[in-house]
């Protein structure tokens, strides 16, 4: 397949692998974040961690649009499908996410009118063809997915689609990856940037993890090589003692991005002040929520939403799992009362997750090959 | 018969309503069949959960099956719902090893449905037991008001007789050293009844498998005989789904290669744009025969040559460990465990 | 992350312009390409598609540019690695790959690295 199997070949992996290797400082530990659950999912699907050094280590980052909705999101998307002649659009990821009382999938059990949907716009191709419904749009995803939301907003309001609306849940990228810098809890080298979150805003955002934190960051492509050419590029800018942004997926990834698409964003939505982050906390300017003059497509001004702040489950530890501070494996929780099939927390339910992807991957080689080693901190 | 039961799952499960996971042929619809149904209806014959049951009658092994049929849209590219009610019969009786000798077919019936579909479907029931050669010899049917029923369900079941050769057919026979052949490409059922609703905007040029394996079995036992330990209709679920069933009663384990399955560039172009795995999307046309290892390039070329079976690969193996398993070893060397589904194969963002 | 997938661009849309018709190993549907410049939009480019819109359109040099990076690291000659120096991809921009490739472990024979 064209832009695929090119960047598979694994004579290749092996040279990268022994470039990397070359470029570890003796006595040196190494952690690098990917950001992005496309990574993980390479990561993991591909057993790249076997081509890396033992000194390098890969930690996961919080970038699953789905594994970081808080579950008073999914309750208050859950109340608003309970409301009469309420259609609820989703993305196929979402059906089965835990909220405090239940996913969509139950809520559809209980007599829910709960849709999945390939595309925003076909959430809207719904509300024109079910004029008697009032179909909500339930939007979830980084820069990568907002656009997309956007353009579907306008065009119901030119089109005066009354009938439908969005329940707003976008989040943007670089504020949980400086409150991960700010907690001062994880000793990050270096990050693995998220490939298809930049096509949208480009590489300009990422400048001040390298300018103001001192750490190297490269966008990087999906494909087994893409990654392991990243950790190299990441590695040789440590080595080389610079910090820098660098792009690894030229081939997608514009530097200035797509400014259409950052315009489009900006004239629909706006920063929220707060939001809650499943596992992250609060965190101040990390979402959009519709701007007031799209009220009338706004599922937060249309309806009444409980809004209630629901406490992650105890025995969860996704919120250490998305800062990186333990792995999947080190959860409590983790293939006993957690699995893809009764998922506890959002890290086991999308395919990206962390969790599901070592579940899926990783479970059987990985503690062998690489035992977890005894954490000191391990804060609950 | 073995008496070997598979550990019970309980309580747990029986919390909550059924949902739609629950008919998917994944993890969710195991655990209610071994915690509502196993539990409720225990006994030898139903605990080995093949595809029919066999059953002693007069000396001879007789192969006894049922499945109930719901498609929506009723016709698709490739066939509709008469042809799978026929031919997915055939295919269990054809997992346990056995010819059909006569077929059932119950109908329900929704209040308001066109009589000219109907007549389509039972002729086309019709044409697809002429074609195996076997006969609809009862049925019944019942009419359900509007809007208690989606447009026609087909329930049907069959009887057939186990080939000789083909008595120690059981997922448990599947030993390490065994080869897993495929009798074709993987998932065009499925993507093409997806297609076929409209509901993605997704076109391709996708017909739905659905055709009898019973000839193709009946020529694969006559050329290896005995050393198919295995025979599995993959339907809903997919290759997965069956592989994991092999897995866990075997008590083996099975190893795919990524490279070695067949999928259609389009069936695989569609499961790429929804995030979805050809793996655990439904079949109607497939066997899955675990074959003894040394006789896996007869039993490959025999299938090749069958009309149902041209594509037909060889896309894993057995082995020891580790047990219950199924893995993918992808080409660059990593290593995944394909689960049972979790679910419906659903369009996803990530 | 979020799924992106490659399609190759078959036909715009001749009703509504917002829409080009994309094939994904055969598969086919309606994208919408509004994020799109018009110049990006146009049969036989390869764009990014994700739930339903073409956010990028791929770049076939700095494909080929990634590509021949990798080939340069595995064969390790130099004239291979002068080609990317002067790569399109790189020569003149910002982002991209390191200018030059050369490092003290790339430039070690392959037989060392094993």
């Amino acid at each position: 397949m064209r832009f695929v199997t090119g960047y598979r070949d694994r004579s290749k992996a092996t040279v990268l692998a022994g470039a990397i290797a070359g470029l570890c400082e003796p006595g040196r530990h190494y952690k690098l974040m990917e950001v992005c659950g496309g990574h993980t999912h390479t990561i993991y699907k591909h057993g790249l961690e076997h081509y890396l050094p033992e000194a390098v280590e890969l930690v996961h980052g919080p970038g699953c649009p789905v594994c970081v909705i808080p579950m008073g999101r999914v309750d208050d998307a859950i109340s608003i499908a309970r409301q009469p002649d309420v259609t609820l659009a989703c993305f196929g990821d979402m059906v089965r996410v835990p909220g405090g009382k239940g996913s969509f999938l139950d809520a559809k059990a209980a007599g829910a009118d709960v849709r999945v949907v390939y595309s925003p716009m076909d959430a809207l191709k719904l509300a024109i063809d079910e004029p008697d419904r009032r179909v909500v749009f339930v939007a979830i995803g980084f820069e990568t997915t907002a656009p997309s939301t956007a353009l579907t907003v306008l065009r119901a309001q030119a089109d005066h689609i009354r009938n439908f609306s969005v329940f707003c849940n976008h989040v943007t990228i670089i504020p949980p990856l400086k409150a991960i810098l700010d907690a001062n809890d994880v000793d990050i080298d270096g990050f693995i940037g998220p490939g298809h979150v930049s096509t949208v805003v480009g590489c300009r955002p990422y400048l001040p993890i390298a300018a103001d934190y001192g750490k190297p960051l490269v966008v990087s492509g999906f494909e087994p090589l893409d990654v392991l050419q990243s950790v190299y590029m990441v590695m040789r800018q440590l080595a080389e003692r610079r910090a820098e942004v660098e792009n690894q997926y030229g081939r997608v990834v514009n530097w200035e991005g797509n400014t259409t698409a950052v315009a489009v964003m900006e004239q629909t939505m706006e920063p929220r002040p707060h939001f809650e982050w499943r596992g992250l906390g609060s965190i101040p300017f990390s979402a959009l929520k519709l701007r007031p003059h799209l009220a009338e497509h706004d599922a937060e001004e249309l309806f009444d939403i409980p809004g209630v702040r629901v406490a992650d489950p105890r025995a969860c530890q996704c919120g250490q799992v998305l800062r990186g501070q333990i792995r999947p494996w080190e959860c409590r929780v983790f293939g006993k009362a957690c699995t893809p099939e009764k998922p506890i927390g959002t890290c086991m339910v999308s395919s990206e997750g962390a969790c599901a992807a070592y579940y899926n991957f990783g479970r059987l080689v990985t503690p062998h090959a690489r035992p977890p080693r005894a954490r000191s901190a391990a804060p609950s | 018969m073995t008496s070997r039961t598979r550990p019970v799952r309980r309580a747990r499960e029986l919390s909550g309503a059924v949902t739609l996971s629950h008919g998917s042929g994944g993890k969710a619809t195991h655990a209610l069949v071994e915690t509502v149904f196993l539990e409720a209806f225990h006994n030898p014959a139903l605990a080995a959960l093949n595809d029919g049951a066999v059953l002693k009658v007069a000396g001879k092994d007789l192969a006894f099956t049922t499945d109930s049929f719901v498609v929506s849209p009723i016709f698709f590219p490739g066939g509709c719902l008469g042809d799978l009610a026929v031919n997915g019969t055939v295919n269990d009786l054809a997992a346990c090893g056995a010819q059909p000798l006569a077929l059932s077919a119950g109908f329900v019936i929704e209040e308001g449905f066109p009589l000219t579909e109907l007549a389509r479907v039972v002729q086309a029931m019709a044409s697809a037991a002429r074609y195996v050669g076997v006969s609809v010899v009862t049925g019944d049917t019942k009419v359900v008001e509007h809007g208690k029923g989606d447009g026609c369900y087909v329930n049907t079941s069959g009887i057939g007789l186990v080939d000789r050769r083909a008595t120690g057919l059981s997922a448990a026979a599947a030993c390490p050293g065994d080869q897993d052949i495929v009798s074709g490409y993987i998932g065009d059922h499925g993507t093409a009844v997806l297609l076929a609703r409209g509901e993605l905007g997704i076109s391709a040029e996708i017909a739905s498998d659905t055709a009898p394996l019973n000839g193709l079995v009946a020529a694969l036992l006559d050329c290896v005989g005995p050393k198919v330990h295995a025979l599995r209709d993959a339907t809903r679920g997919g290759v997965a789904t069956v592989l994991n069933e092999v897995a866990l009663a075997s008590g083996a384990a099975v190893v795919l290669a990524e490279d070695a399955l067949p999928v259609r560039s389009e069936v695989f172009g569609v499961c790429e744009m929804l995030g979805i795995d050809p793996l655990y999307v439904a079949c109607e046309g497939r066997m899955v025969a675990v074959v003894d290892g040394d006789c896996t390039d007869d039993a490959l070329r025999v299938m090749r040559a069958h009309p149902m079976g041209r594509n037909s690969a060889v896309i894993g193996e057995v082995r020891r460990e580790p047990v219950g398993l199924v893995l993918e070893n992808t080409g660059f060397g990593g290593s995944r465990v394909v689960d049972m589904l979790v679910g419906d194969p659903l369009p996803r963002i990530c | 992350m979020c799924l992106g997938i490659p399609g190759v661009i078959t036909e715009l849309d001749g009703v509504d312009t917002q829409y080009a018709w994309v094939d994904v190993g055969g598969a086919r549907r309606r994208v919408n390409v509004a994020l799109l410049t018009a110049d990006e939009v146009r049969p036989g480019d390869w764009v990014l598609i994700h739930v339903g819109f073409a956010l990028a359109r791929i770049d076939e040099e700095e494909a080929q540019a990634t590509l021949r990076m990798l080939e340069g690291m595995a064969s390790a000659y130099t004239e291979e690695l002068a080609v990317m120096a002067h790569s399109t991809a790189q020569a003149d921009r910002q982002r991209g790959w390191p200018s030059v490739p050369a490092s003290r472990s790339s430039a070690r024979s392959p037989a060392e690295r094993q």
